[in-house]
């Protein structure tokens, strides 16, 4: 059970991974904004107490690996890892400038933090199970998280990994479906449906929790619940919205990458600043 | 440094290519927990079952799915493993040419993709099973290592090699007999051409099977009195760039036999390195920009003009431009 503190502190240090989000990608003046804020809540938990990990030990043998196969929440999780001291806040503002360690999708030779290497979608479901499967073969008890779009699961390699996963019994290995509902096109449903995300994990062999993905509660429980589950991978799938946080792109149609105005940018970050202090005062 | 032992005849081998490999796995597991191996359902065609019943815990058959396996390699390589993937040449190629350039060649991981049935070798499983583009598909990836061993004695020496190298390699494999090129004890050099016969006249630059054809060609120029160079390129990346201008003003005419489309692989590289250092008279001996089709090798050899014969053909022409220039 989490604490009181605990939850707070979690609740803060997502509302900062998005500001600092919106920071980044507002300065560059563009970026994949829908999608890095609907899973900002999963990633504080994840960095925030979930995962083993050492800030000043980024490649610590016995850590836990996060492989987001969505490489565009890359921003995202780049700035949990400068809040979490990976290195300096500041250098998130270098993001996608020339020379740059901090690319629009997750580079595993380019960010001090970052496990694998993603972008094309569909790949990451397939690293992250070779990760897996690594350290079962070397008796390890490092965790797998994996974390999946909701439109890039019509990818057919996510369900090659799911069902070998299932298959291999992986229960070191926990995924995440951000279920925010929209693709770079519009509405998922409308597009190509992605249906019953628990009934389909669940006839690969999989273990699945149907979550809220904005209560960092429920996240962390599931969490939890998964690794009690033996003989099994287990599939949390996270209810989100797409743009979360920031008004002008919450639930917006068409928000998987937004050109972001500086007035945008202070709006967004005013708003989020607005529920910091309520968080920090409550 | 290379120790390469020429043998005397070269004829079948008795040790099958692929029992070579499982031989030498067997051997390399044995000394290295770290070496994993990882096959799309084709163990038995691989003759990997003894692999497997020595050690079932060090075998990941991922069944019918190429591109996971790919992807499932790269993560287990990024746990330090050294893993070693093997299915059919087209399907470690063009069916998970994403999979390959990402997730192990732009992530700088360390996996070792093994393709089998070579161009025409892939006979009875005709034109959808016959790779004449791996090699081309394979080698615009930055910083690649692609091989394709002769013989069993190669191949042995290239797989331990790899074993304890760190990066991306293709290794184009045989399944079947092997024609004995080198002998007990060569060790290779890669990225390094073989010498296997000197000529002033021409060079025959050649891979795979038409290693032997390229041996035999030379032997029936030389009784119309023309001497042929022989070189093994058994690296087609990194090329031996040095070997090739060598030879190109040693003899002034190339040919180049590969068991390929002439279009990306063999051929094409050694263009490019003569265009852009010493333009000499190049003709290619390969398959001419055409889909695979089925049937046994000796026909498919005729069909698609992968014989001594035809180096012959080849080589007498370049002498030919060489000697109008």
């Amino acid at each position: 059970m989490l604490s009181q503190e605990k939850i707070k502190a979690l609740k803060i240090f997502a509302i900062n991974i998005r500001m600092e989000t919106v920071r980044a990608m507002g300065t560059l003046g563009f970026g994949h904004l829908g999608g890095a804020l609907s899973i900002a809540d999963t990633i504080a938990v994840l960095y925030g107490g979930a995962m083993k990990i050492d800030p000043k030990n980024p490649k610590w043998e016995d850590r836990d690996w996060l492989v987001s196969s969505k490489g565009h929440a890359g921003p995202a999780i780049y700035a949990a890892l400068a809040l979490k001291g990976y290195f300096p806040v500041e250098e998130l503002l270098t993001l996608n400038k020339p020379g740059t360690h901090f690319p629009s999708h997750c580079d595993r030779n380019l960010t001090t933090g970052i496990d694998m290497t993603t972008g094309s979608l569909g790949q990451g479901a397939s690293t992250s199970v070779g990760v897996a499967l690594g350290h079962k073969y070397q008796k390890k008890n490092n965790y797998t998280y994996l974390i999946l779009g909701d439109g890039e699961t019509q990818e057919g390699q996510v369900w090659e990994a799911v069902s070998f996963a299932g298959a291999r019994k992986l229960d070191n290995l926990i995924a995440f479906v951000d279920n925010n509902k929209q693709q770079l096109d519009g509405f998922t449903r409308n597009i190509h449906d992605t249906l019953d995300f628990k009934a389909k994990f669940e006839s690969f062999g999989w273990h699945a929790i149907d979550v809220d993905g904005s209560d960092v509660v429920q996240i962390y429980e599931a969490i939890e619940a998964a690794k009690l589950e033996k003989g099994k991978p287990t599939v949390i799938v996270l209810d989100t919205v797409k743009g979360k946080g920031v008004s002008f792109v919450e639930g917006k149609e068409k928000n998987h990458h937004v050109e972001i105005s500086k007035e945008q940018m202070a709006q967004g970050l005013a708003e989020l600043q607005l529920e910091l202090d309520k968080e920090v005062e409550a | 440094m290379s120790t390469v032992l020429i043998a005397e005849k070269h004829e079948t081998e008795k040790m099958a290519m692929r029992d070579a490999y499982c031989a030498t796995l067997l051997k390399l597991a044995s000394e290295d927990d770290k070496v994993v191996v990882l096959d799309s359902d084709l163990m038995s065609s691989m003759g990997m079952v003894p692999f497997l019943n020595k050690y079932p815990e060090k075998t990941f058959n991922v069944g019918v799915q190429e591109a996971n396996m790919i992807g499932v390699a790269a993560g287990l390589s990024a746990t330090g493993l050294i893993p070693f993937a093997h299915t059919f040449g087209p399907f470690a190629s063009r069916r998970c040419y994403d999979q390959i350039f990402l997730s192990v060649g732009y992530s700088k991981l360390n996996v070792r993709i093994v393709g089998s049935d070579p161009g025409i070798t892939a006979a009875f499983n005709g034109g959808t099973h016959m790779p004449f583009e791996d090699l081309g598909i394979l080698r615009n990836i930055p910083d690649i290592t692609i091989l394709e061993p002769a013989d069993t004695v190669m191949l042995q020496d290239l797989l331990i090699q790899t074993a304890g190298m760190y990066g991306l390699f293709y290794i184009r494999l045989l399944r079947k007999n092997a024609v004995k090129i080198y002998e007990e004890g060569s060790a290779f050099e890669i990225g390094k051409g073989v010498t296997l016969r000197e000529g002033k006249d021409v060079t025959v630059i050649s891979t795979g099977i038409m290693v032997k054809e390229a041996l035999d060609a030379a032997e029936k120029l030389a009784e119309e009195g023309i001497s042929a160079r022989v070189i093994n390129m058994f690296t087609l990346k990194p090329i031996d760039k040095e070997l090739i201008i060598k030879s190109a003003e040693e003899t002034g005419a190339i040919v180049t036999a590969e068991n390929h489309n002439i279009i990306n692989a063999l051929g094409s590289a050694v263009a490019e390195v003569l265009g852009e250092n010493l333009p000499v008279p190049l003709e290619r001996v390969g398959v001419k920009d055409l889909f695979g089709e089925v049937g046994p090798v000796s026909y498919l050899r005729e069909r698609f003009e992968l014989t001594a014969e035809e180096i012959v053909i080849k080589a007498k022409k370049a002498i030919e431009r060489k000697n109008k220039r």
